[in-house]
């Protein structure tokens, strides 16, 4: 049996909600009356993350789109579309009432994402260099090495308005102009590829998923700036990235693409991999460059910048990982192609790992000056069991948290810093009503004090005693007096710790106190946590008279300290007690109250 | 294959690129793309990847190609497998297990029937096209 088409209902949770089951059956009827069953198959699918305009109904091989369907539609879907052939025009997806929609590419939603860094990830093997070069892979060295010169590249990048994506956003192009112009027999190429936020892993799939576009800029890199020796840290926690880079690397050598004489021309470039020693600070460029020589990673003050004195003293230009993947297609398309992407200050476009209480977590790539909103709602598909959104944390232990009132804030560099968060490297943890934001930022900080080398005092010394007063303030034994230290610790290692993580260190504290006011205060003046999660906070107790004696919440509790005999009444033992919430979740008598 | 020169390389894209045109449109041999990237993997990408060769062995398919990917992006959905196969509209199918994989095997590509409710979008519109 062979279908002709196809037609696919969305079957994610908010459709269901909204009677997809209906309208699949509405659709079988249908297809049935019109003596069709033969050649269209209707089929129930997974969350097409749309959720918003559900149900949503797909038919294949056209791909024209139908949004909000209702079981009544069905009879209008098969007898124009599938027996006549001619598209339900009031059905299709149109945003601003102007022209229909009729393929999934045109709609404006689906262009919510722009894949530049993750054009091949995916969609080719990343084991196989022919499959990289099939899909224009090469083609900017190619046109770098014969018809450019580096003026030419720098000035291309410096059109693109490409700026670091590792977090602080320095624009690339003068990155390397200024190792461009250092004059040195030596120069390096670093990739950092040190990813290490918590909840962020977009360096790592790129890694993965297409590992010779970040060979190809580097080489790109070498040859703007007069290098020959390129060097990707990594964190050794990486082994499937750092395979497939290997492999690559060989590959490209084998191919005459790396090493000497490239493709026949006088440039020579190779390049080895580090391993990361698992230090988050290590990702700071000067305490890479001392990692990578082998020495402890500590940061140093800069000025001089790597630019000038880096790696053994060289001029070095370090970029990371998905400024480096996004190269090779400006220098294909043109930097003006890639400035129209974005917004004014911050150009094309950025790869988020998008997780949390979220309904469709994954690895993103959208346009800078996309919406919070259009991120977690149109793509993430919203929260996660119908719970209430509280707050995004973007940029990891050196970002902080923003609420809802800032949702449609599109996303770029400036907005971000000054919502009092940064875009980072693009972790964005979503959160709702049952986290607690003081909980949540003292694992941030907690991670961060980890973390910090203890070099310099304001880092060592501010972030433990920052941790201390929020511990306090958690276990409900803070006071005004410690919001006002805190404010005031913050502002000094934001001025004087010597590196970035000790600068923003204390950004999830300050974002906290500026927009979390309320829950802050429940803390220390109710001596409260709304969310229920600070468990110095919380207690459970059983209701006697509720309690039938089942036994069900002693078996339950992990440290066993619920007591009584089966039929009586049971009893929780307060000095013990973990306060995990096991018994409220097992109790089917609502007898465990939480207060 | 040796160090190339400029033309080599040429050459070697624009048959490599026809390869990928004819993939793309249909046409060809069915391929049967694994996400293994380590999210794929962590949720079981290895099991799946063998599950879907042992089945087609077991239904004596031989002119299919199982290959690896990088992750493609839906996370929440992994392991994810993309099929293209000729005459049928490229699929991509998330959540794909033992079981599943195989159940690919035995409708997609046997009975060219899509196996439902693992069917996810792809997550954007290719700009290298």
């Amino acid at each position: 049996m062979k279908y002709k088409q196809y037609v696919l209902v969305c079957s994610g949770t908010a459709c269901e909600s909204s009677k997809s089951k209906d309208l699949i059956d509405a659709l079988y009827h249908e297809v049935l009356a019109a003596d069709l069953g033969a050649d269209i198959q209707i089929v129930k699918t997974g969350c097409f993350g749309f959720c918003e305009k559900g149900p949503i109904v797909k038919v294949l091989p056209e791909e024209t789109f139908y949004v909000q369907v209702k079981p009544d539609d069905a009879a209008e879907i098969v007898q124009e579309h599938l027996v006549k052939g001619r598209p339900v025009t009031r059905l299709l997806y149109d945003p601003q009432q102007s022209k229909a929609h009729a393929k999934l590419e045109d709609i404006d939603f689906y262009q919510k994402q722009v894949r530049i860094v993750l054009r091949n990830c995916g969609v080719i093997d990343p084991d196989s260099i022919d499959e990289y070069i099939a899909r224009d892979g090469y083609v900017a060295l190619e046109k770098v090495l014969f018809e450019m010169t580096p003026e030419g590249v720098i000035d291309e990048l410096r059109k693109s308005g490409l700026r670091g994506r590792g977090g602080a956003g320095f624009p690339t192009w003068r990155k390397w102009e200024f190792t461009r112009q250092v004059a040195s027999d030596e120069k390096y190429v670093m990739c950092n590829a040190d990813e290490g936020d918590p909840g962020a892993y977009m360096d790592r799939s790129t890694l993965e998923g297409d590992p010779h576009s970040i060979l190809e800029a580097m080489m790109i890199a070498g040859y703007t700036c007069g290098s020959c020796k390129g060097i990707i840290y990594i964190r050794a926690e990486y082994p499937l990235a750092i395979e497939r880079l290997n492999r690559a690397i060989s590959q490209a050598k084998e191919y005459g693409l790396m090493g000497e004489k490239i493709l026949g021309t006088d440039f020579c470039f190779d390049i080895e991999i580090r391993l990361g020693a698992g230090a988050f600070v290590c990702g700071e460029e000067t305490a890479l460059i001392a990692s990578t020589e082998g020495g402890r990673g500590m940061p140093i003050p800069r000025p001089p910048f790597p630019a000038v004195k880096g790696l053994w003293d060289k001029p070095t230009v370090i970029n990371n990982v998905e400024t480096y993947a996004s190269i090779p297609v400006i220098l294909m398309k043109g930097g003006d192609w890639y400035a129209k992407i974005g917004t004014e200050t911050s150009k094309g476009t950025k790869v988020f790992a998008l997780t949390g209480k979220i309904k469709n977590s994954g690895l993103i790539e959208v346009p800078m000056g996309t919406t919070l909103r259009d991120i977690i709602f149109g793509i993430g598909g919203g929260i996660k069991d119908g719970k209430k959104f509280k707050a995004v944390q973007t940029g990891g232990p050196s970002g902080g948290l923003i609420p809802e009132q800032y949702l449609d804030t599109p996303i770029d560099y400036e907005n971000l810093g000054k919502l009092g968060s940064i875009v980072g490297s693009g972790g964005m943890i979503v959160m709702d009503e049952d986290d607690c934001v003081v909980d949540v930022t003292k694992f941030y900080l907690d991670f961060s004090v980890d973390e910090s080398c203890g070099k310099c005092a304001p880092c060592r010394i501010g972030g433990k005693t920052l941790l201390t007063l929020l511990d306090r303030v958690s276990k409900g034994t803070g006071t005004d007096a410690d919001i006002a230290s805190m404010k005031q610790l913050s502002t000094a290692m934001q001025r004087a710790s010597l590196c970035g993580l000790g600068q923003t260190t204390p950004n999830p504290v300050l974002s906290i106190i500026r927009h979390f006011e309320d829950e802050l205060n429940a803390h220390i003046k109710d001596r409260h946590c709304p969310a229920g999660k600070c468990s110095a906070l919380v207690r459970y107790e059983i209701d006697e008279e509720a309690c039938i004696g089942c036994t069900v919440c002693a078996r339950k509790c992990p440290v066993n300290c619920i007591a009584g005999e089966r039929k009586q009444p049971h009893v929780i033992d307060q000095e013990r007690c973990v306060k995990c919430g096991a018994c409220l979740e097992a109790c089917k008598f609502n007898a465990v109250i939480k207060s | 294959m040796g160090a190339m020169t400029l033309e080599e390389l040429r050459a070697l894209r624009a048959s490599k690129r026809k390869e990928l045109s004819q993939r793309d449109a249909g046409e060809g041999v069915t391929q049967i793309i694994v996400g293994m990237g380590t999210c794929g993997i962590a949720a079981g990408a290895k099991e799946t990847f063998h599950a879907i060769v042992d089945e087609l062995a077991k239904q004596e398919i031989s002119n299919v190609v199982v290959k690896q990917t990088g992750c493609m992006g839906l996370c929440s959905s992994e392991p994810s497998v993309e099929v293209l196969k000729a005459g049928m509209p490229g699929i991509v199918y998330g959540k794909v297990d033992d079981a599943i994989g195989r159940k690919i095997v035995q409708k997609h590509i046997l009975k060219d029937q899509l196996v439902g409710e693992y069917i996810f979008d792809k997550p954007a519109a290719d700009i290298m096209k």
